[in-house]
């Protein structure tokens, strides 16, 4: 059996990995991109100088070989379903008896006038990498244009080359509809600490044209104008489907799949940032275009695709992320804004550069999510005390279980124990600090403990 | 690949001018270096002793001035910015000059001292050399040698780029922590006391044996020696105490912190040379290799190297001992059964401890390999016993064979001259038998591993990009199996670039067993499929 995937991202290449272990299927990955799979979250890294190209590439260049895994550079212009066969626009034909979609994203536009100037560019693909870098010489000023990751990633960048930014953000704060509002006001001083001239509030009304057809300012809903020689416009990104709209393929805002990722016509699946599930599990977004979501769905479409039908089941939700110098990462439900019949217990060290957040149930005290502000947890022991529904007091006596912070690192669970007890009256005890040991123990206890069910 | 090439001009592509401290910080160092260069040149210096103190405290202010400039004007994180578009530290133009600048240096030293300035047969220094008899009369009442320079030099490269170091890293208590302990390690240990020890008994430098207590065999090759054995035997209290406490370091210390902490209590926190590499060698540990043949290069070199110096050990001992217990407790005879049998002991033990871990086959087939030729050589000695031939090379041909080609040419000229072209870690990586005994142990038996974050990896790279020992740690990461290699010096670094907080140096005995388990970060597990086992 021939087994074609399109796009040789996380999600692609892990479902071809996993065919490959499953299964004797011959497998071809399609991509215009990039010869090889690189790490799309690492592509700030060259630019910034960290790492070169060949640095990004998780596997070196022999593994596709070594692994029966065919490497097409090739655009696919148009699909027939009926036919099963891909064209693509240096003339190839590619037949398969099975399909994977995944095509990944685009920066999204909203119809911003001069959005389609010369120096206007979001930052998703290697291609982006490269004009930014075209870009860059002799570059006075960035302005960026939407708060999410990828635009403080891109701020980040241009600072790191001495380019000034200033970035644009609708919102009151920065990411504000994700962070509760103590992270989101942390992450703001932070980008202003660094020397980046944050605009909150602001929208974009306009990219002027210098009369060669290139951006040379924009001018914001307050009515300013501000000079600059390149746009960054990171207000999200979208399913890339547009060559697949108008084909026997379902779709919406992204290709819709059923729990197995399988689309509407037979043979033919779709995993990572392009898909739209139709029933989303209680609590989780139709489209998560985030790293992990791509390698968890690449790896049961594997399943799926090889005919172990495997439904995608994403767990418990986590992300992570780096704000310049402040590392993020969040184990279960946090609210932007707290709903009522939730409670939260945040604690800040007085240098306003790590947090602590618990979530959990007011009624019944279950724990229920984890923020973490330049503090290291571990994921498996929070996610453990989600699952089985920890109560707040149990949990706060162990903290110092999911401790993932380096050696020697000061240790603030006493003090948010101490701030819990505070707020509540209680006389807690942090009876378990940091260490693999103990840690090891809890997870022992697991139902299953060889599946971390990540 | 175009982005990547950008690395290859000769300037930041967006040069942010050097600010008047930075300036001043380079010009003071500059200055520093100008010193040593007139001394080189054989310019004479009116007062030496001040020229000495005023370029050693250039040197170190200018480089502190530089560094806290660089570091301190920004908040602290992790500062990776542009290494890879500076010729200095990507393998480039400057990395070139200064690879050849330091390879040079390091061959006056090794063969060429009298170039450096050193008097032959008891003349009086000249050069660079005489510029630190004022330092060396202070210490210790005797001019310097060349070693004096050397010695002098690398603790003060250790200082000033662990200043650094400590600027960078300043807000990783575990890198600070592991930084003021190579800088003590080599400041105090290395360098000032075994000086002043020769300074305050002259006997002891008349009868020179090694003084420095951490520095231990194999690293120290020739602490078996015979004039090395007999200068501490006939070395008073502190010789004494220096040959018992190198056999307890050797057999007891070493061994027992390796089992808890792995090799890094040496490597990465003690070692001289890892002090150098941590500190000096910082700017270039992104160039190690990390090919997959690179690493296996690495696994045939080190354990080659180990096995020739324990050979060689073995010889040069026996070669001095005697037919009868006359001035030695030991004879060859007794020696040749004690060296078999501590060999065999440790076959025998390795192979209990794998038993009960469960260890790898194929490891076991070359530790066991290894052991025999060992053993076989040991044999074969005593049997040519009375010549002072092993395998028709007599014992002072290998002892000077492996002195010059792996102590003076692979640690020294490659380990650091080789610095901005391989990394800073060349000779720990390719070369150290002390390594090597270590290593063996950290991958059989120690609670020391490096543990993943779940599935929180991104495949980014930093990990392994920053690995001074060429381990693609990524590798592993991206899987969320624990790693435990030989070649880990735990520098803790990979931990401290990751931008998602996957890594995490631990000691623990705790699921020792299953810690090097495949593909822990996987989202479907086979046994949450019940209706597909039952297909299979």
């Amino acid at each position: 059996m021939h087994i074609a995937i399109l796009g040789n991202g996380v999600a692609g290449i892990t479902a071809a990995r996993f065919i490959r272990k499953l299964s004797d299927h011959r497998i071809t990955v399609i991509s215009a991109e990039t010869e090889h799979f690189f790490s799309r979250t690492a592509l700030m890294y060259v630019y910034m100088g960290h790492m070169r190209y060949e640095d990004i590439k998780p596997y070196d260049d022999g593994f596709w070989r070594k692994n029966r895994i065919d490497l097409l550079r090739a655009f696919a212009e148009r699909i027939d379903f009926g036919a099963k066969a891909i064209y693509t626009r240096e003339g190839h034909t590619i037949r398969y008896d099975k399909l994977l979609l995944a095509t990944g994203s685009v920066s999204s536009r909203f119809g911003w006038p001069g959005q389609e100037l010369e120096g206007v560019r979001g930052l998703y693909s290697y291609q982006d990498l490269e004009y930014m870098e075209r870009n860059s010489q002799g570059l006075q000023r960035a302005a960026i244009v939407g708060g999410g990751l990828i635009g403080i990633e891109m701020a980040e960048m241009f600072h790191s080359r001495h380019i000034p930014v200033t970035f644009l953000v609708r919102e009151d704060n920065y990411w504000d509809m994700v962070l509760p509002p103590e992270e989101s006001a942390m992450i703001g001083r932070h980008i202003r600490e660094q020397g980046i001239d944050l605009r909150l509030s602001t929208e974009l009304k306009e990219i002027v044209d210098d009369g060669a057809g290139r951006a040379c300012a924009v001018i914001t809903s307050r009515g300013e104008r501000i000079g600059c020689g390149f746009v960054g416009l990171t207000a999200g990104v979208q399913p890339n489907i547009g060559f697949l709209k108008h084909t026997e393929l379902e779709t919406d805002r992204g290709i819709l799949v059923d729990e197995y990722l399988r689309t509407n016509i037979p043979d033919v699946f779709a995993a990572g940032d392009c898909v739209e599930l139709r029933q989303p599990r209680p609590g989780r977004r139709a489209i998560e275009a985030v790293w992990y979501a791509g390698r968890m769905m690449g790896e049961t479409a594997a399943y799926n695709l090889c005919g172990r039908p495997a439904a995608y089941d994403p767990g418990i939700w986590f992300n992570s992320a780096k704000f310049f110098d402040i590392e993020y990462q969040v184990y279960g439900h946090v609210p932007a804004r707290l709903p009522g019949g939730f409670a939260t217990l945040y604690w800040e060290h007085p240098g306003g550069r790590k947090s602590i957040r618990l979530v959990y149930d007011k009624a019944q005290g279950h724990v229920l999510g984890f923020n973490l502000m330049g503090v290291r947890y571990r994921q498996e022991v929070c996610e453990k005390w989600i699952r089985e529904q920890a109560h707040i007091e149990e949990v706060l006596q162990h903290l110092g279980l999911a401790n993932f912070d380096p050696e020697f690192f000061r240790q603030y669970e006493a003090e948010v124990v101490e701030l819990y007890n505070r707020q509540s009256g209680s006389g807690l005890q942090l009876r378990q600090r940091r260490g693999l040991k103990a840690a090891v123990r809890f997870l022992k206890n697991a139902v299953q403990p060889k599946a971390y069910n990540l | 690949m175009k982005i990547s090439n950008i690395s290859f001009s000769l300037a930041n592509p967006h040069p942010r001018a050097l600010d008047g401290v930075q300036k001043l910080g380079l010009g003071l160092a500059a200055l520093a270096m100008l010193i040593l260069l007139l001394a080189f040149l054989h310019v004479s210096l009116p007062s030496q002793g001040v020229f000495l103190a005023a370029s050693l405290a250039l040197f170190l202010a200018g480089a502190l001035v530089f560094s806290w400039r660089t570091y301190l004007s920004r908040p602290a994180g992790i500062r990776n910015d542009g290494i890879w578009f500076s010729t200095l530290t990507n393998g480039g133009l400057w990395g070139w000059m200064f690879g050849i600048f330091l390879t040079g240096f390091y061959i006056l030293l090794y063969f060429f001292p009298a170039v450096l300035g050193l008097g032959a047969g008891g003349a009086a220094n000249s050069g660079l050399v005489a510029l630190f008899d004022p330092f060396s009369l202070l210490l210790k009442g005797q001019p310097a040698s060349q070693w004096f320079v050397y010695g002098a030099l690398y603790t003060l490269a250790i200082l000033a780029m662990g200043g650094r170091f400590l600027f960078k890293y300043r807000h990783n208590r575990y890198q600070v922590l592991r930084t003021l302990s190579v800088m003590f390690f080599q400041a105090g240990f290395a360098f000032f006391i075994p000086e002043l020890m020769e300074g305050l008994n002259s006997d002891l430098a008349t009868r020179w044996f090694d003084k420095d207590v951490k520095n231990m065999w194999p690293l120290d090759y020739d602490f078996f020696d015979k004039w090395h054995v007999d200068n501490m035997l006939n070395g008073g209290f502190i010789g004494l105490f220096m040959f018992a406490f190198g056999l307890l370091m050797i057999f007891v210390v070493s061994p027992y912190l390796t089992y808890r902490y792995g090799k890094r209590w040496y490597c990465s926190w003690v070692c001289g040379c890892g002090g150098l590499a941590e500190t000096a060698g910082d700017p270039f540990r992104q160039l190690s290799g990390k090919s997959l043949s690179a690493w296996r290069i690495e696994r045939w070199v080190i354990h080659l190297v180990l096995l020739l110096s324990v050979l060689m050990t073995i010889a040069v001992v026996y070669s001095y001992l005697g037919v009868n217990p006359e001035k030695y407790y030991l004879t060859r005879r007794s020696f040749t059964w004690i060296a078999a049998g501590l060999l065999a002991g440790l076959g025998l033990l390795t192979a209990l401890l794998q038993r009960k871990f469960g260890g790898l086959r194929r490891n076991m087939v070359y530790i066991m390999a290894g052991l025999g030729v060992l053993i076989a050589a040991v044999v074969l000695i005593n049997h040519y016993s009375g010549e002072k031939h092993i395998l028709f090379i007599p014992a002072s041909g290998l002892k000077s064979f492996y002195g010059f080609y792996i102590g003076a040419i692979f640690s020294g000229v490659v380990g650091v001259g080789f610095y901005p072209l391989l990394g800073s870690r060349v000779w720990c990586r390719f070369g150290c038998p002390m390594a090597a005994i270590l290593g063996i142990q950290q991958r059989l038996f120690s609670r020391f591993r490096i543990t993943t974050n779940g599935g929180q990896c991104i495949s980014c790279g930093n990990c392994s990009t920053y690995c001074e020992m060429g381990i693609d740690v990524r590798w592993y990461a991206q899987r969320g199996q624990d790693i435990v290699r030989a070649s880990c010096v735990g520098c803790g670094i990979c931990s401290a670039v990751c931008p998602r907080g996957v890594l995490r140096l631990e000691n623990s005995s705790a699921d020792v067993q299953e810690r090097t388990e495949a593909v822990r970060a996987i989202h479907i597990a086979e046994n949450r499929l019940p209706e597909i086992r039952a297909e299979v």
